[in-house]
């Protein structure tokens, strides 16, 4: 798939959603049987509810011992204290810390686009299931509207932080979710399009700096603000709101910071957060 | 990530950390264990690059374990890895080391079965979980695990490659690539096959009967 615009030419033209388009192009290129592309994503869907229970379960430390504990305390906070905006947001940012603990605790995830940054898509897909009562069926569906999104994403730049620096995987799994957040809120194809420029213009230029080289400071945190940029996107789009830019040109956009950006801020741990004073008494510590 | 497939955006289904750290090294222990073909007795590590600098931390020594046991990258008992293994006798050892000219993320295995037969396996993990293989038993090579993958070992002789190919192709089995490499000429020679389709028992066995045959080594599709 080369651009949301043709994606979108041909939902239009063939008065189907997103997602379906995805399907049938899927379909085409693998030989593969559409039941059997649901039934595969199904697992991805599984998968994603289990590693959102589990992380919300218990308090899963790192491998690494750096970190863990924060999905919990944010529940805790939430269900104990009056959150700022109330219990939908806290758990969401909460959802989404609890998959990227349960990721650094070698636990079991989805890669969405990129493990580093699987909490984004459970996280905000799950939220709005809770909140619109979507059937199983439908969250499968959103998700080839996601994926079809960071094919695009693949296609014109890139979803690998080594190559495009954090907005290329939190950013990427930001811009997905928010799609296929307004799919699953029955938006139309170009309202899902503008979710998912408004969500990824927003991570413009993120460096990917991980303290000590693993995937979890800022990592972790950085997916709750995936989640959060990705429904405020996901709204803003559903109002009638437009990005100005359009889809294919923030990706392009993307792709061309991601080449200007220094090789010490792409996955090197060589810049960024991971050079400062703490950050390296942090990695002499853990690595 | 050119011609990407929706697969490729969501998932792989795996154990974290890291795609290339993780489930990589998950996979090229899981290579280096199959063509050892036996079960692993001892086992000698060495780390090179990143593998070597971040792996303790991504887990990368417990990942590359669980595939020497067996294990496939969405295995939860990955971070048991060497307690298993310990469980089971073997004798591990990580080192770090310099492979040369290779991928940040490599790592040599240097295994010895139960029969005490040896192998050595050099291979690379790529990120998002795709890996390669670059050296077997001194060999250069080169192949991922996603074809079904045969490696024949045999002293070269004019003709050779054509007897092998002729069988495969008789078996009704499309051959995707193909690498051969030699020690010299009429010497050991190794050629890797990738295939399209499940190469049969009956097929593993009618190689295996060809004349300077040392043996044949079939890894299956790992993905």
């Amino acid at each position: 798939m080369r651009s949301y615009q043709e994606l979108l030419e041909k939902a239009n033209s063939l008065q189907l959603k997103i997602s379906e388009i995805v399907i049938l192009e899927e379909v085409q290129a693998t030989g593969l049987a559409r039941v059997q592309l649901l039934e595969r994503m199904k697992q991805n869907y599984s998968v994603m509810q289990q590693s959102v229970e589990q992380g919300l379960r218990g308090e899963w430390k790192s491998y690494s011992g750096m970190v863990g504990g924060d999905a919990a305390r944010l529940i805790e906070y939430g269900i104990k204290d009056k959150s700022l905006l109330g219990q939908r947001m806290n758990n969401l940012a909460a959802k989404a810390i609890a998959v990227a603990e349960v990721n650094a605790g070698m636990g079991k995830i989805v890669a969405a686009p990129t493990a580093g940054a699987c909490g984004v898509l459970p996280a905000v897909l799950l939220t709005v299931q809770e909140v619109l009562g979507t059937s199983e069926e439908d969250m499968v569906m959103s998700l080839f509207a996601a994926a079809g999104i960071g094919m695009i994403i693949a296609e014109r730049a890139s979803v690998s932080g080594a190559e495009g620096g954090c907005q290329a995987e939190i950013g990427s799994a930001s811009a997905m979710a928010a799609g296929a957040a307004v799919e699953l809120a029955g938006g139309t194809p170009e309202q899902t399009a503008h979710a998912a420029a408004i969500a990824l213009k927003n991570f413009l230029g993120m460096v990917c700096d991980p303290v000590a080289g693993l995937v979890e400071v800022p990592c972790i945190k950085r997916n709750a603000m995936g989640a959060i940029k990705a429904v405020t996107a996901a709204e803003m789009a559903l109002s009638g709101i437009k990005s100005a830019i359009p889809l294919d040109e923030v990706i392009d956009t993307m792709a061309s910071v991601g080449r200007e950006m220094p090789c010490s801020l792409r996955e090197t741990a060589q810049g960024g957060l991971a050079v400062t004073p703490t950050g390296q008494r942090i990695r002499d510590r853990y690595s | 990530m050119k011609n990407s497939r929706v697969f490729d955006l969501l998932g792989p289904i795996m154990v974290g950390p890291s795609s290339s750290h993780t489930a990589g090294a998950v996979r090229l222990g899981l290579m280096a264990g199959k063509i050892l073909a036996m079960d692993t007795k001892n086992a000698r590590i060495l780390l090179h690059g990143s593998f070597a600098q971040t792996g303790k931390g991504h887990g990368t020594h417990l990942a590359l374990v669980a595939g020497l046991l067996g294990m496939y990258p969405d295995d939860e008992r990955i971070k048991d890895a060497i307690q298993l293994a310990e469980g089971y006798g073997l004798d591990i050892s990580f080192e770090n080391a310099d492979l040369g000219q290779v991928h940040p993320n490599s790592v040599k295995f240097e295994l010895t079965g139960t029969n005490n037969q040896r192998a050595t396996i050099v291979g690379s993990s790529l990120g998002g979980g795709k890996v390669t293989i670059t050296e077997v038993n001194e060999f250069k090579v080169k192949f991922t695990g996603e074809y079904f993958t045969l490696i024949v070992v045999y002293t070269d002789y004019p003709g050779m490659i054509a007897e092998i190919t002729t069988k495969v192709a008789s078996a009704g089995i499309n051959i995707a690539q193909m690498k051969v490499s030699r020690e010299g000429r009429g010497r050991r020679a190794l050629t890797v096959i990738e295939a399209d389709e499940v190469i049969s028992n009956l097929l593993i066995e009618q190689i295996k009967e060809l004349p300077k045959i040392e043996s044949v080594m079939y890894l299956g599709q790992l993905n």
